[in-house]
Formats: structure tokens, sequence, C-alpha cells
């Protein structure tokens, strides 16, 4: 197929070329360059501002107010004040934070991708009757503002005792990440060959074990998309948190530099300094795996 | 082989689980806000019922429908801002090197926290020592605005955060779209002498209408459930100025205990957006959808 595109536009291209160039066609391309470059500057100019403030902060984290206040604001600091980020961590509770919020975000992550594996496989692999329906609850609540469900969740976690303790939010972010993963990890599951499952079960294999040692290793692949979509939910979550948390040996990154900031309104490279540790995380990742996170972003809202 | 796959017992363990996290943390409280908006309760004590008080006192609450304006307000902003995001996209998607590059940058913010970005943002606008107001004082502006503080100008300096941070989403979205046309129908276009811009609204932007919908409603309600960002930078002030209705529900009934109204105003949340997502689907289905390539 694409070897026939290519020699229909060879084909337009020499008849093209059999013509004298005119000047009306030098003319054009003149053209073309000139829009070509303009294009680009619009990319560049749009691409500095998504940048320009994350450069900001990262500089003003390594300095201390006077030269926050007095240097314009994308100079360097005349030393890099590193000790910022080293007072910020033994000063403020930031190394608690920074570890409920991997405990969290990782208990929640694992939890919600495991749940979501064995529903896509049962609604598109096994067969029943209410599959549509159970499908359809899940896809509703894609649409469920959380804002709707929070005076409930409150006073149910305050009833059986999960006021002020992980699990709480633990619970709730699987909750709400089930139908974002699920309705990921969908479109691969239908992909997956039939025979795959014949054969297996020829071959005595039960159930669980076709799951476990044929299905989830081969979905691996969207497995990874689907878990690096939900780590950075959690990782960012931040109402869940500040309604369900109160005491500070539980409180995530979100609301514990909330708080931290609150307390140092006036030092500026303290906050920077904050700031940073707390996108960093999420920065590395991206650096790391952005092709899977591109793809995570564009088939979770696209089929939405 | 069927009697294996359609084991009972292996099918309510697999979803079973799932489904009960979904039924008791998603399904019954959204009920439950129903419930909770006929009561008089303070989230602690027993409760009373009331009826529809809650929802009558609700039409008469001009603070109230100060915040619905304000969400409705954003909601419109960021159906337009759809129009510069979808503009660069066709720029990006119109076969320019390094374009992955690009959309990979654009999308950073997005993958930030909004406390973080509310953080950054406030000092951005911070009146003497903020980047915007630095640069407004330098090009000799002697009384720059207050921005954040400023009843008139703060709902739209919230808006610009909210602007940049999601513009790698919707970006990269209307990308993989405009990517998925076949290449022949531009070729076919250009050969008959269509310009750049009738190609992209007469070819590119129909056949990907379908996106464009989704889009469109995915702004709608991110903007009417809109929280953390304001929650942060402004906490709905100065004087009301930039509450909206989530930032509204949450004062009510986290702040004055008022959960039997936090609730009302909850299920109004519920219930507009359930709405609004049908209204938009409905309104925006043509014959463009059916459109094969």
């Amino acid at each position: 197929m694409k070897e026939k595109l290519s020699e229909t536009s060879d084909l337009n291209v020499s008849s093209a070329k059999k013509l004298p160039p005119s000047p009306k066609v030098a003319q054009s391309s003149l053209k073309h360059k000139l829009s070509h470059s303009v294009l680009y500057l619009i990319l560049i100019i749009v691409g500095v501002i998504q940048i320009l403030p994350l450069v900001w902060l990262f500089l003003f984290s390594l300095k201390d107010n006077q030269e926050v206040f007095n240097l314009p604001p994308l100079a360097l600091p005349s030393s890099p004040k590193w000790e910022n980020y080293l007072n910020v961590w033994t000063e403020g509770n930031i190394g608690v934070y920074f570890l409920n919020s991997v405990i969290v975000t990782g208990a929640a992550v694992i939890l919600t991708v495991l749940l979501a594996s064995f529903v896509t496989f049962a609604i598109t692999r096994m067969h029943w009757k209410l599959n549509k329906f159970v499908l359809g609850l899940f896809m509703v609540g894609l649409m469920i503002p959380v804002h709707s469900t929070l005076i409930p969740l409150f006073s149910f976690y305050l009833n059986i005792g999960l006021m002020d303790h992980p699990l709480a939010i633990i619970l709730t972010y699987t909750a709400f990440n089930l139908p974002l993963t699920i309705m990921i990890l969908l479109g691969f599951y239908y992909t997956l060959p039939r025979e795959l499952e014949e054969a297996a079960i020829m071959d005595g294999c039960t159930v669980h074990r076709m799951f476990f040692q044929i299905i989830l290793p081969m979905t691996a692949p969207v497995v990874a998309t689907t878990a690096i979509i939900n780590m950075i939910y959690n990782w960012n979550e931040f109402v869940f948190v500040n309604t369900f948390i109160s005491s500070d040996k539980y409180k995530t990154l979100t609301v514990g530099i909330q708080n931290f900031i609150g307390q140092y309104s006036t030092d500026w490279g303290a906050i920077g300094a904050t700031l940073v540790i707390s996108i960093l995380p999420i920065l590395i990742v991206f650096v790391l795996l952005s092709n899977r996170i591109v793809e995570g972003i564009t088939s979770g809202s696209v089929k939405g | 082989m069927n009697k294996i796959m359609s084991d009972k017992k292996i099918i309510a363990l697999y979803t079973l689980p799932a489904l009960i996290l979904l039924l008791i943390l998603i399904y019954v409280p959204i009920v439950l806000t129903g419930y909770y908006g006929l009561m008089d309760w303070d989230g602690i004590g027993p409760m009373t019922f009331i009826g529809l008080d809650n929802y009558k006192a609700l039409i008469s609450d001009h603070l109230f429908w100060n915040s619905a304006y304000h969400s409705l307000l954003l909601a419109i902003f960021s159906v337009l801002s759809l129009i510069i995001y979808l503009a660069i996209s066709l720029v990006l998607a119109s076969q320019i090197k390094g374009a992955d590059v690009f959309r990979k940058i654009y999308l950073i913010p997005m993958l930030l926290s909004s406390v973080a970005i509310a953080q950054l943002w406030m000092r951005i606008y911070h009146p003497s020592n903020g980047v915007m107001n630095r640069f407004l004082t330098s090009i000799g502006i002697e009384n720059p605005p207050l921005w954040l503080s400023d009843t008139s100008l703060v709902l739209f300096a919230i808006f610009v955060p909210i602007l940049w941070q999601y513009a790698g989403f919707y970006i990269i979205i209307y990308y993989a779209a405009l990517r998925n046309i076949p290449n022949e129908l531009v070729e076919a276009a250009r050969i008959d002498g269509a310009t750049p811009f009738q190609i992209a609204y007469k070819i590119k932007l129909p056949l990907i209408s379908g996106v464009i919908k989704v889009t469109i409603v995915l702004a709608v309600i991110g903007s009417l459930k809109y929280f953390d960002l304001i929650y942060v930078m402004t906490d709905g002030g100065p004087n009301g100025a930039s509450e909206v209705m989530a930032s509204y529900m949450y004062k009510l009934a986290f702040r004055t205990n008022d959960f039997g109204y936090g609730s009302a105003i909850g299920f109004f949340l519920l219930i507009l957006i359930l709405l609004v997502t049908y209204l938009i689907r409905k309104l925006t289905t043509s014959r463009e959808d059916n459109v094969q390539y």
C-alpha cells in the first residue's frame, strides 16, 4: 500500500519537474519557507511559555530573598543556595509527606491496576449476560464529580473509623481511578486473540493460571501506561487528602506543602525548594517515560 | 472451553471486589448526597428532615448564583481556549519536524499538582516581587494591577494558569486526531488548489468533529467542578469574586458545618454535569459524525 502511494506521488513529482521553473513557483516556495519559519516561531513561543514559569521556580529555589527581590527574575544566583533544599527537608515534615505520598500512591496504583485487570478480563474474555451492564456501571463512573461524593464519603469514613487513616484515601483513589483504568485496558484486551485461551484450556490450564501467567504478562505494556497515569493522578491529588486526613504523620505532599508554605510564606527560596521537591518525581518519570504518558492520556480521553 | 470461560464463581471473584468499591464509594455516595440535601444536618449530630427547603434556599441564595456564574464564565473561557489549542495543534500536525518534542514540552504543566501550580502562580502574580509586575514596572507601568486581590481581575488572573495547565492535554488529543486523518485526503485537496486554511476548515476540522465534541464536554465539565487551584490561590476571594460552585460547597460543608445545604449543592452539581454532558452530546450530534474515511 505504502509503495503504491509513493509511486503515484513520484509520478506527480516527475510530471511537475518537466515544466520549466517559473518565477511564480520560486516565489511560492520562498513564501512556503517563510510561513514555515513563522509556524516554527509560534511553536517555540508556546513552548517557552509552557516552560518559563518552571525555570523561574527552579531559579528562585536557589536564591535567598535578597536575590529574589533584587536580581532580575531570570538571573542566576551568585552562588546557588542548595542549602534551601537541605533546610526544608530537615526542618519541615517534607520527608514524612514524601514517604506518605509514595506509600499511598504506590498502594492505590497496584490495587487499581490489579482490580481493573480482573474486571476487564472478566468483561472482555469470559462469557456472561451482565457483562455490558457492569461495564456500563464503570463507564458512568467516569462522569461523577468527586465533589458530589465528598460529604457522604466524609461521614462514611467517620462512621467506620477510617477518618484520618491512609486506607481511606487509598480506597477512594482506587474506586475513582477504576473507570478510566478499565477504559484504557479495554481496547487492548479486545485485540488479544481468542486462540490464546483455547490453546491454554486445551492444555488443561485453569482460568487463574491463564490470567496470571498468560494474560497479565501480555498486557504489560498497557498496564504500565495505566499505572503511570494513575501514579500522576494520585501523586497530585488534593481534595480527598485535605478532607479525610488531619494528622501531620499521614499527610501527603500536596496537602503537606500547602501547610508548610503557609508557615514560611516569606522565605521564597524555601518555598521554591519545597515546590521543586514535590514536582521532581513526576518530572523524572516524565523524562523517562513520556511516550507512555502521552499514549495513556490520548487513549484515556479520546474514547471518553 | 465455554464452560470454563463462563464459570460464575470465577466471574464473581474477578468482578466483585472492584464492583463493591465502585458501588460503596461512588454510587451510594451520589444517592446519599441527594438524600442529605433534604436534611438539616451539621455532619455529626442528628439529622432533621426538612424536605426541599435546602433546594428552595439555594434558589434565592445570591452567593450560590454568584459562584454558579463564575463557574459558567470559566466554562465559556475554557471552551473558547479550545480554539487556541486547536490552532496550535493544526500547526503542530502539519508535518513539522520536532513536533513530538514540542507536544511533550507543552504537556509538562498538566502533570503537576494544582497545589504546586497555584503556589507558583501566586508568586508570579505577587504585587511587588512577582515576575508579572516586575516586568510591567520595568516597561514603565507605574501602578501595575494587584491581580489576585482585584475583584474585577481575579477570575481572569486565575484563568491564565488554567489555560497554561491544560494546553498540553488538549493539544495532544487534537494532535492524535489530526494525525489519524489519511494523507490522501489532504493531498487531493492540495492538488485541487485548496489553501492550507481551506484544508483545515473544510477537511480537517469536520473529520475530527467527534474529538472536538469530546473536548468541549471535557472542558465544560472540568470547569464546572474546578476547585483545587482556586481553593489554594484565592479561597474564592477577594469578597467572593472567584468563588465557584465546588469551592462554595466545600466552604458550607467543611467550614460552616452546614452538611445538608452543602449536599444540596453537591447534588445540584451532579445533576448539572450529567445534564450538560447529555445536552452537549445531543446538540453537537450532526451528519458529520457519520463521515467515514
